[in-house]
């Protein structure tokens, strides 16, 4: 997990007109060419507030995304889905400590990317707000919440920033384990009892909603995004990983006999997939901060950062200075 | 061969490493830094290795699957210490934990693959490798924190006099113990705890924290014979939490 949905902010173009347009040019013909851009290369600065602020998002998904499936290690029901589990949201924390290195080759530093998570300044990705009522919740998100993830990182690792890219590669390598484990958790699930089976199909009558709000607004009303694709910043629109997400798990939650929460879910004949439009406006409510469990798994990390204060104090050795990380 | 005194051996082990593996996995997702959560959550999935190992030799002696020797015995049939007991608490508990334990679990390690009980041996060997490196870790904190900052120090040295008669309890004897070093299977407790003592104070002796005499303190024994602190049933109930709703089933 967990990237995807990336918040992005209107472009304001006229932050533009400052740049050296030989620069630009220049820079842009790189991107053109399927350059990466690496740290130390020249940048315009809209780019290099885009990026950090797309991969600052990807590695708050990760830490926060560990919370509602972590909260599943200790209840997990036997030795094998128990290490399997913990390994995968390990995984997770390791994905926010490679996303967090990526992002500081920028100039941002992990502590100040950190301490506006815990201060709501930044996002992270909305189906975390959702609370896990059962196991069966849990097996959800490592499934399809994983897949949506796959879906999006895939197209991003082939963008123009290299950091960013390197890390998605190693992350999607891992990713692939947890949507195996996760399918795995769910055919048992819904092959196993009737109460399994009704266990399976609630959590995803939960969680289709979010699921579905993962990739971020429809095109139609998202912000204008033109020139990210153009720098390959974004690489698909929210509506194309959409689109490619349903066709490749919609037939296989159908599979396993399971229904998903949407009437008028349907490939039409031209091979797209029709939907109920999210509630975009319940979107936009949860993403500033009044989901069910926003407070919560902010308020678990502002802890664990406080608690952790004293630990992090001790390990600066006296000599230290910041230095920027390899990319 | 003596089997009870064998099966009783191998719970403690299992026991032991299952209930630290669990309590070290809480730390996942909540670390103080992302790397001791990273950290943690390794260690606490080795942990649940080791005891899946030493259950499965269980199982081959007779007793249930890993899965119900784990996951479905209430807490007096268990076997571990109160040390892997004890609620995470702070960061400086959960690291000397793991300091104590660990020195411990190493020396462990290496009689267990000398044994002349072969089964167990051969995990221990297969194993041990992996007890290297959470000693490395141990001890690279503790020597960083244990020399860093006042509070460091000072949150290090209360959690070790905390810790301390707890750990002491991981020597409890076993029932069998004679039997068990007569026949070259595991030695007395008393050696390793001798052996443990000499080696977490060549640690402790690059730091600033101070240990009081063994001999002043009371151990806090009784795991062993299933006598456990009010901590343990309901780590084992959260355990259960799921396999409880159908345990005729697979999940």
């Amino acid at each position: 997990m967990y990237g995807g949905g990336s918040i992005f902010e209107p472009v304001k173009l006229d932050e533009l007109a400052h740049e050296d347009p030989v620069k630009l040019a220049e820079f842009e013909a790189r991107i053109q060419r399927g350059e990466k851009i690496e740290p130390d290369d020249w940048m315009p600065a809209l780019y290099r507030k885009q990026v950090i602020r797309m991969i600052e998002q990807h590695a708050h998904s990760e830490i926060i995304g560990a919370l509602p499936e972590g909260t599943w290690i200790t209840r997990a029901p036997g030795f094998r889905r128990k290490m399997a589990l913990l390994a995968k949201v390990q995984d997770e924390v390791g994905h926010a400590q490679l996303l967090y290195s990526a992002a500081e080759t920028l100039g941002k530093t992990r502590e100040q990317m950190t301490l506006d998570l815990i201060s709501g300044k930044s996002k992270y990705s909305n189906v975390f707000n959702y609370p896990t009522f059962t196991w069966a919740d849990s097996t959800v998100i490592s499934w399809l919440i994983d897949a949506g993830a796959i879906v999006n990182q895939m197209a991003n690792a082939r963008g123009s920033y290299g950091p960013y890219c390197r890390a998605l590669e190693r992350i999607c390598a891992e990713e692939s384990f947890h949507l195996k484990y996760g399918h795995d958790a769910v055919v048992y699930l819904a092959t196993g009892s009737s109460k399994q089976r009704q266990m399976i199909q609630e959590a995803l009558n939960r969680w289709w909603p979010p699921i579905m709000t993962f990739f971020g607004p429809a095109d139609k009303i998202s912000a204008h995004t033109e020139i990210l694709m153009r720098w390959k910043v974004k690489m698909a629109t929210n509506d194309e990983c959409r689109q490619q997400f349903l066709d490749m798990y919609v037939p296989k939650v159908w599979e396993l006999t399971l229904t998903l929460p949407d009437p008028l879910l349907r490939k039409n004949e031209a091979g797209t997939w029709e939907y109920t439009e999210p509630d975009w406006e319940e979107f936009k409510q949860v993403i500033n901060g009044k989901g069910t469990c926003n407070k919560e798994r902010l308020a678990v990390r502002r802890m664990a950062e406080e608690k952790g204060a004293w630990v992090r104090e001790a390990l600066l050795k006296p000599e230290a200075t910041y230095v920027k990380p390899l990319a | 061969m003596n089997e009870l005194a064998i099966k009783e051996l191998l719970y403690t082990l299992a026991d032991n490493q299952l209930i630290l593996g669990h309590r070290n996995s809480e730390w996942t997702g909540i670390g103080p830094i992302l790397e001791e959560d990273i950290a943690f959550s390794s260690m606490a999935q080795d942990k649940l290795g080791h005891s899946l190992a030493f259950y499965t030799l269980l199982h081959e002696l007779g007793e249930s699957d890993p899965d119900t020797l784990a996951f479905m015995r209430n807490a007096a049939q268990f076997h571990c210490c109160h040390l892997v007991e004890l609620p995470i608490g702070e960061y400086d508990f959960s690291l000397i934990r793991h300091f104590l334990y660990d020195h411990a679990e190493a020396i462990r390690f290496e009689y267990l693959a000398q044994s002349s009980y072969e089964p167990a041996a051969k995990v221990a060997a297969k194993l041990r490798g992996e007890l290297k490196y959470h000693l490395l870790h141990a001890n690279t904190m503790v020597k960083q924190l244990g020399n860093a900052t006042a509070e460091s120090i000072s949150r290090l040295q209360q959690s070790l006099n905390y810790a301390f008669p707890y750990a002491l309890g991981m020597f409890q004897p076993s029932p069998y113990e004679a039997d068990l070093a007569s026949s070259n299977i595991f030695p007395r407790e008393s050696n390793i705890q001798a052996q443990w003592l000499e080696s977490i104070q060549k640690i402790l002796a690059q730091t600033q924290l101070q240990q009081t005499a063994v001999h002043t303190i009371s151990p806090v024994l009784g795991g062993r014979l299933g006598q456990h602190s009010e901590y343990l049933q309901p780590l084992l109930d959260e355990m259960a939490e799921v396999i409880n709703i159908d345990p005729s089933t697979e999940w």
